[in-house]
């Protein structure tokens, strides 16, 4: 496209970032605020954030979250890279249409309607909701994720590589693990931060399938949030927004760096 | 065919079939069974383990109550029609503000660009639940919205915008720009400037050289834009359970409550149902739009 960056350009972009962020930037300065109010300034104070981590149930409910992220994650990421693996190389075999539709079906469908079919197949087999029935949920619909981001990278991967391994002597798992993964490797890192956050993020699903006895950060906060604005939700939600915000940016960075020091290797390799 | 390869593919397969299939034809059965006050509440029409003969009582017995009862019940054709009507109005407000947010973003600066990519990226990445939160302070009466309107003298007296559909518009707006302006700027980012030049050199003005040239090229990354906005907006709880009130109806809504509050899991099934076979058509229609997209780029 030619560049014309315009007054109208600049403009856009400026207003479409501040509705993007102002919201953002208004509930971190407010969770500093002294007041209960929680849109009256009435100075500095950290209190909200010391209210937090007095609160067994959010510290309690943080730990559950946290639990069922990183053991569903860990699973779909799995599952998801095979899924992905069977949809790009594994070939014709009977019911593959099925498959690929499942595969795809989770990432349109409706939370509510994800999470009704899933307790209502956990009520069925007569299993006890609570955490182990959240990390079967959360593995089940991010998975699939997983599966979109790795597979798009296995379909522009070159396939000669792996033959030239195989045709050197290598089994097809040793193929898999020493050429074809480390090749795949970003895009399954980021199958598993998806998945990460997917999981920490989910309140619907999980609303379903959590039963009484297990409570995740998004329920506690929707829960608490449903009555109005509250500070010290306000302060939670900086402290997952920071940490977002610096996992986000070190990650682009730290791909930014790889990208340099590839094109520097390749650089050299055309000069020798 | 090897064991090696029958495990990778029977592993997700069967992961998927019990955990995804399955259900969905429990809730297909449930959909079809009749409320009983008992625990679980329905009594099931298909009896599985009378055989075949119970496959034939079920035939015979098979009514559609729960999607007649959907029908005639004002309640829920008004609150599948108020949802579509939601979720179209605001995928068009996501267009307008999202589409020259992401024009902007294709004339900027090659340096800038990873930067604005991040920056719209970054939002999608930080908690649903609490970018939905972090309006109710702005929206609420005594929010920074009505201050800045009465400061700025437009009205005398706060007026109510939380609790109603128009905070659930400002809701879906800003939840689901991301999904809006990233297919629109990757079509853009494609598109080729000698086109609009050429318009120019052939007497177009710089307005109807976009309606002419520019805007029907990245029609494509609008499609699957809106696509990617209406589909989850249709199905949405968190906005309308935030930001709407209690006249918000929408469907995945009274879902939750149907399930929760009247525990009518019959009824409930059955809007999952029809909810499933509304949505259809758009997401049949934008893989299409993908397919066609694919094979352009082939």
């Amino acid at each position: 496209m030619n560049r014309r960056f315009s007054w109208f350009n600049a403009t856009s972009i400026t207003l479409g970032f501040a509705f993007l962020y102002l919201p953002m930037i208004i509930l971190v300065t407010f969770s500093f605020n002294e007041s209960k109010l929680v849109t009256v300034w009435a100075g500095f104070s950290t209190k909200w954030y010391g209210e937090l981590f007095r609160d067994q149930a959010f510290l309690n409910a943080a730990w559950v979250t946290l639990k069922v992220a990183v053991i569903s994650s860990t699973v779909a990421t799995v599952l998801g890279t095979m899924a992905a693996y069977v949809i790009v190389r594994a070939g014709r075999f009977p019911g593959r249409t099925m498959f690929s539709g499942m595969i795809y079906a989770p990432l349109v469908m409706p939370e509510v309607i994800t999470g009704l079919a899933m307790l209502l197949l956990f009520i069925t087999i007569g299993l006890d909701r609570g955490v182990f029935t959240i990390i079967l949920a959360h593995i089940t619909f991010t998975m699939c994720f997983v599966s979109v981001v790795v597979s798009s990278r296995l379909a522009t991967f070159d396939r000669s590589l792996e033959e030239a391994a195989l045709d050197l002597g290598c089994t097809p798992f040793d193929a898999f693990k020493s050429v074809t993964l480390p090749i795949i490797a970003p895009a399954v890192v980021s199958g598993w931060l998806l998945a990460f956050t997917l999981s920490l993020d989910d309140l619907v699903i999980s609303q379903f399938v959590a039963g009484p006895s297990a409570t995740t950060l998004p329920m506690k906060i929707f829960s608490s949030v449903r009555l109005g604005v509250n500070p010290q939700i306000n302060a939670l939600s900086t402290i997952l927004i920071s940490i977002v915000t610096v996992g986000v940016i070190s990650a682009s960075l730290i791909s930014k760096r790889s990208i340099a020091r590839q094109r520097a290797e390749e650089l050299a390799a055309v000069r020798t | 065919m090897n064991i090696r390869r029958l495990f990778l593919i029977l592993a997700p397969y069967a992961w998927l079939l019990v955990f995804f299939l399955i259900p969905f034809a429990i809730v297909l059965k449930i959909a079809l069974s009749d409320y009983a006050i008992s625990i679980p509440p329905y009594t099931p029409v298909l009896d599985l383990s009378a055989g075949w003969d119970g496959f034939k009582s079920f035939l015979s017995a098979l009514d559609f109550e729960n999607f007649t009862f959907l029908a005639e019940d004002a309640l829920y054709y008004t609150a599948y029609l108020s949802s579509l009507k939601i979720a179209i109005i605001s995928t068009f407000l996501t267009l307008l503000v999202g589409y020259p947010i992401a024009y902007g973003m294709a004339q900027a600066p090659d340096e800038w660009r990873p930067t604005l990519m991040m920056l719209v990226i970054l939002p999608f990445w930080t908690s649903f639940l609490i970018r939905v939160y972090s309006w109710m302070s702005i929206l609420s009466n005594e929010g920074f919205l009505n201050q800045l309107l009465m400061w700025t003298g437009l009205t005398d007296s706060s007026i109510q915008i939380l609790n109603t559909n128009t905070a659930v518009y400002i809701g879906i707006v800003y939840t689901y720009l991301p999904f809006m302006v990233l297919p629109i700027y990757s079509a853009l980012e494609k598109l080729d400037g000698s086109l609009i030049e050429a318009a120019e050199d052939l007497g177009c003005s710089r307005i109807q050289a976009f309606w002419l040239v520019t805007f029907p090229l990245s029609r494509p990354g609008v499609i699957a834009g809106s696509f990617l906005v209406f589909i989850p907006a249709l199905g949405e709880f968190v906005i309308p359970s935030l930001l709407g009130g209690s006249s918000t109806l929408m469907i995945g809504k009274v879902l939750f409550e149907e399930f929760f509050n009247n525990r009518d899991w019959p009824v409930a099934s059955a809007v999952a149902v029809v909810l499933l076979l509304i949505l259809i058509i758009p997401i049949v229609l934008f893989q299409r739009n993908e397919q066609k997209q694919r094979e352009a780029d082939q």
